[in-house]
């Protein structure tokens, strides 16, 4: 592959791609990002290589792996072009059909299709898809066109025009303030604007300059920037380079966790092709720019997502961050001006210099403009990845297109924003999501991450698992932290175990208050959110805790019985078969009864009661009823009676 | 170097650019309490204690007095509600690993933070990193160092280094605030020095 030395030799190249492909040849599509993966995307690739080899259809069908596209619950998923053609939860089982019928004969495999829980219609479309439907997905959306491996895939689809429009026909200043006039906040937590904190490194002494992918995304349960880094990576390298050359930058680092292994194996490859392309190194499409990009993989420390902590780490010490009140992109890393932004700003930045800082805030709220990637999960119908513009209510994020709380449960708080976040109740769920919005309600934006409760949640035990998150990751370098931490998690275990004592809620607020005022660092300071947030809102939770010893949402296990309804027990066995504990007694004809010395309230025999029954129930705060007396518990069925 | 002038606790001082707020009070008889702070040392930030609170149109906001450079015009009050309210949450947080402290024994009569506020925990290590940063910064030797991160962490005496460099030296001992750094050194020496390996051959 000979360099592409200028921005015509790129479009005639480009041109030369289009021209080989043939719009109207069938291709499948695979989703193999890494939640696919997990549940055999690999295994279905491997049926369809084999499969189209078998039918004799190798040069008439493309198969194309691609980055995750989304809907990770319904994986693996496949998508059949060009009609765009849906199927989902594939097995490799299914491929042989999908070939012979749809490919061949265009016929649509029903079963394979989505279906509408609300009006089991079956839908073929991906845009017709409510999950699909009402997001907006201008950074994420083309995950399922490309496999990320191939960077004639990105050319195809338009990429590094914006590279080449902002080098040959932008000043580095006019990339700035299309930035700046855009308004594009920082989206990996605390939502400082990317155009003030280039112009900063730009503005600062110095003749060398960095720029830094944050890729260290650690938040329980969040993966969209994985995803992105996965599945485009072309997108944040392309980024990068634009804002090395707004800034005056010539080398570029990419912090990745090396728990995420594809990440690290598509962008490394990823910048092997930018390479041998000419799209990095020494003068990038004949500009004269030279910029080039490293990786380097993080050894796993969530605080290592704080600037200053990611910088020292990249320095080669521990992840620490540092007691600075200079920012990092005036003394960053090894001293020197640095800019750092995570994966999805940086993605962000090629579409905004190709479409303009008018088109990029035509989308979005007042103060945060675009869109945002959100991680789903917790108890949600369609856990996955969805972008939607900013200003999209939290309700329409969580009922539209994540189609509501599985089990017919009742929906209970959202928690958004990592373990530095909060949860936000129902009565606030028509907050539309932008930074300031969700700062306000007590919780904040952090880099996407939403996790949905459902009534059977504690909000406590919320608050005491994120914090136990937090002491595992605080580096425990500043008291507040590392100290007040390892008090608040005691007390809350002591609270959701039954042991709180008066006073509790009180002292957790004090040393919140001491971590919010003292810390050290972002991670420092917002670790008592989770605590904050859940007291605000679910205040009365605490209380019927610490006072009455009572967990309200029957979920914490030293406060809660099981309990045997002799009225309605139709001895059935089945609890008693499946009690791991050997807890229940019972018989044929027998009312069940559960030890409750032998219970270790694992809560199988709530789950296998047969709903028609509904006889165990969960008692909390109030004492087990006695079992009922050995002459009362023969049940006399009326059928035997005749 | 340009002087510049400040106000701390109502007092004018006279600093140095580039000296930190700590600094310029305690050359000027103003006392700060510290417990990671050494001369010889890059600031830590760690313990949180020298926190002092700045004013400034109206509205104040807190800063770590051993890391915040001086500023013309500067208004520092080095004991507030709030600053004092700060201290006696970091001391009785620190009194549950090191409650025989003479160190934190004197600074919680002087903010009244009670040394059973919370349960205490078998550590006397109060991670302030004096020997750590002493070893690496000082004696450049690395001889201790850092394990674990969060909750668990603690310092540690690599054997390798140690059993080579810190028989002569032990000027770390000294340090420590809580005399939790013999204890360890102690502790690597009994555990890790006594291997025969390491020990003279008998007959020598």
């Amino acid at each position: 592959m000979a360099q592409i030395n200028t921005p015509a030799e790129l479009e005639e190249f480009r041109k030369g791609i289009l021209s080989k492909r043939d719009p109207d040849k069938p291709c499948v599509t695979l989703c193999s990002g890494s939640a696919c993966n997990a549940s055999g995307s690999g295994e279905v690739a491997a049926a369809l290589s084999e499969e189209i080899e078998k039918q004799g259809l190798r040069s008439d069908v493309d198969v194309r792996r691609t980055g995750c596209h989304g809907f990770c619950e319904r994986g693996p998923i496949i998508v059949i072009h060009p009609e765009e053609i849906c199927y989902f939860n594939i097995e490799p089982k299914d491929v042989p059909e999908i070939i012979s019928e749809t490919i061949k004969e265009h016929k649509v495999i029903e079963r394979l299709l989505y279906t509408d829980p609300g009006t089991n219609e079956k839908i073929i479309h991906e845009s017709e898809i409510p999950f699909y439907k009402y997001q907006e997905r201008i950074v994420f959306g083309s995950n399922s066109k490309i496999d990320p491996k191939s960077i004639d895939d990105y050319l195809a689809i338009g990429g590094y025009s914006a590279l080449a429009k902002a080098l040959s026909g932008m000043s580095a200043e006019q990339v700035l303030g299309e930035v700046k006039k855009a308004n594009l906040r920082g989206r990996g937590g605390g939502g400082f604007p990317a155009g003030s904190k280039w112009e900063g490194s730009r503005n600062a002494p110095g003749a060398i300059k960095y720029v830094i992918v944050n890729a260290d995304e650690g938040d329980p349960g969040a993966y969209m920037d994985r995803s992105v880094l996965e599945g485009n990576p072309h997108s944040v390298l392309e980024g990068l380079t634009i804002g090395a050359y707004a800034v005056g930058s010539h080398e570029g680092y990419i912090y990745v966790r090396q728990e995420y292994p594809l990440a690290v194996e598509n962008v490394h490859m990823a910048i092997k092709k930018a390479e041998e392309y000419g799209f990095l190194g020494k003068n990038i499409l004949g500009s004269g720019f030279d910029f080039m990009v490293i990786v380097h993989q993080g050894a796993g420390a969530f605080v290592c997502g704080e600037s200053t902590a990611l910088m020292t780490a990249l320095e080669g010490r521990a992840g620490e961050p540092r007691p600075k009140y200079v920012r990092s992109n005036v003394v960053g890393l090894w001293g020197r001006p640095s800019v750092l932004n995570n994966v999805e700003t940086w993605a962000n930045v090629p579409l905004i210099i190709n479409k303009g800082a008018d088109w990029f805030t035509q989308l979005g709220t007042e103060s945060s403009k675009g869109t945002k990637i959100f991680s789903l999960v917790g108890k949600i119908t369609n856990t996955g990845l969805v972008e939607v513009p900013m200003g999209t209510p939290l309700r329409d994020i969580i009922f539209k297109i994540g189609g509501g709380i599985p089990g017919g449960k009742k929906f209970k708080a959202v928690q958004t924003g990592g373990p530095s976040g909060g949860c936000i109740p129902e009565e606030l769920l028509d907050l539309p999501v932008g930074f300031d919005e969700l700062t306000k309600a007590g919780s904040m934006m952090g880099s996407g991450g939403m996790i949905v409760m459902d009534e059977d949640t504690c909000m406590v035990d919320v608050a005491r698992y994120f914090l136990d998150f937090l002491t595992d990751e605080s580096c425990g370098k500043c008291v507040p932290c590392r100290e007040g931490m390892r008090q608040m998690l005691k007390i809350l275990t002591n609270i959701t175990r039954g042991k709180g004592k008066e006073g509790d809620i009180e002292l957790l607020e004090e040393l919140a208050e001491t971590a919010r005022e003292a810390a050290l660092c972002a991670l420092g300071k917002s670790s008592p959110n989770p605590f904050l947030s859940t007291l605000k809102y679910f205040r009365d939770e605490y209380e019927a805790h610490v006072k009455e010893k009572r967990c309200p949402a029957l979920s914490c296990k030293e406060l809660i019985a099981f309990h045997i309804d002799p009225g309605k027990c139709q001895a059935c066995m089945i609890c008693l078969k499946k009690c791991p504990a050997e807890a229940i007694t019972g018989g044929k004809n027998l009312i069940s009864i559960i030890d409750q010395e032998k219970c270790t309230k694992c809560g199988t025999c709530f789950e296998v009661c047969p709903p028609r029954f509904r006889a165990v129930t969960k008692i909390s705060g109030e004492p087990v009823p006695p079992p009922i007396p050995e002459e009362a518990r023969t049940i006399v069925r009326e059928s035997k009676q005749k | 170097m340009s002087e510049i002038l400040l106000q701390i606790d109502g007092k004018e001082v006279r600093a140095k650019e580039g000296m930190t707020l700590l600094e310029a009070a305690r050359g000027a008889g103003i006392s700060i309490p510290t417990l990671c702070y050494h001369e010889k040392l890059e600031p830590y930030g760690g313990c949180r204690l020298c926190m002092v609170e700045l004013e400034s149109r109206g509205s104040t906001r807190l800063v770590v007095s051993c890391v915040y450079p001086v500023e013309k015009n500067l208004v520092v009050r080095t004991r507030s509600e709030k600053v004092d309210r700060i201290r006696k949450m970091v001391l009785q947080l620190l009194l549950a690993h090191a409650p025989d402290a003479f160190d934190l024994q004197d600074l919680a009569l002087e903010y009244g933070a009670d040394k059973d506020r919370f349960e205490k925990e078998a550590s006397f290590c109060i991670h302030c990193g004096l020997c750590v940063r002493y070893c690496a910064e000082v004696k450049k030797k690395n001889a201790v160092g850092f394990v674990d991160r969060g909750i668990r962490k603690e310092i540690s005496f690599i054997p390798e280094i140690a059993s080579r460099e810190c028989w002569n030296c032990k000027e770390c001992f000294p340090l420590c605030p809580t005399e939790a750094l013999q204890a360890a050194f102690v502790l690597t020496k009994a555990l890790a020095f006594s291997s025969p390996s390491l020990e003279p051959a008998s007959g020598e």
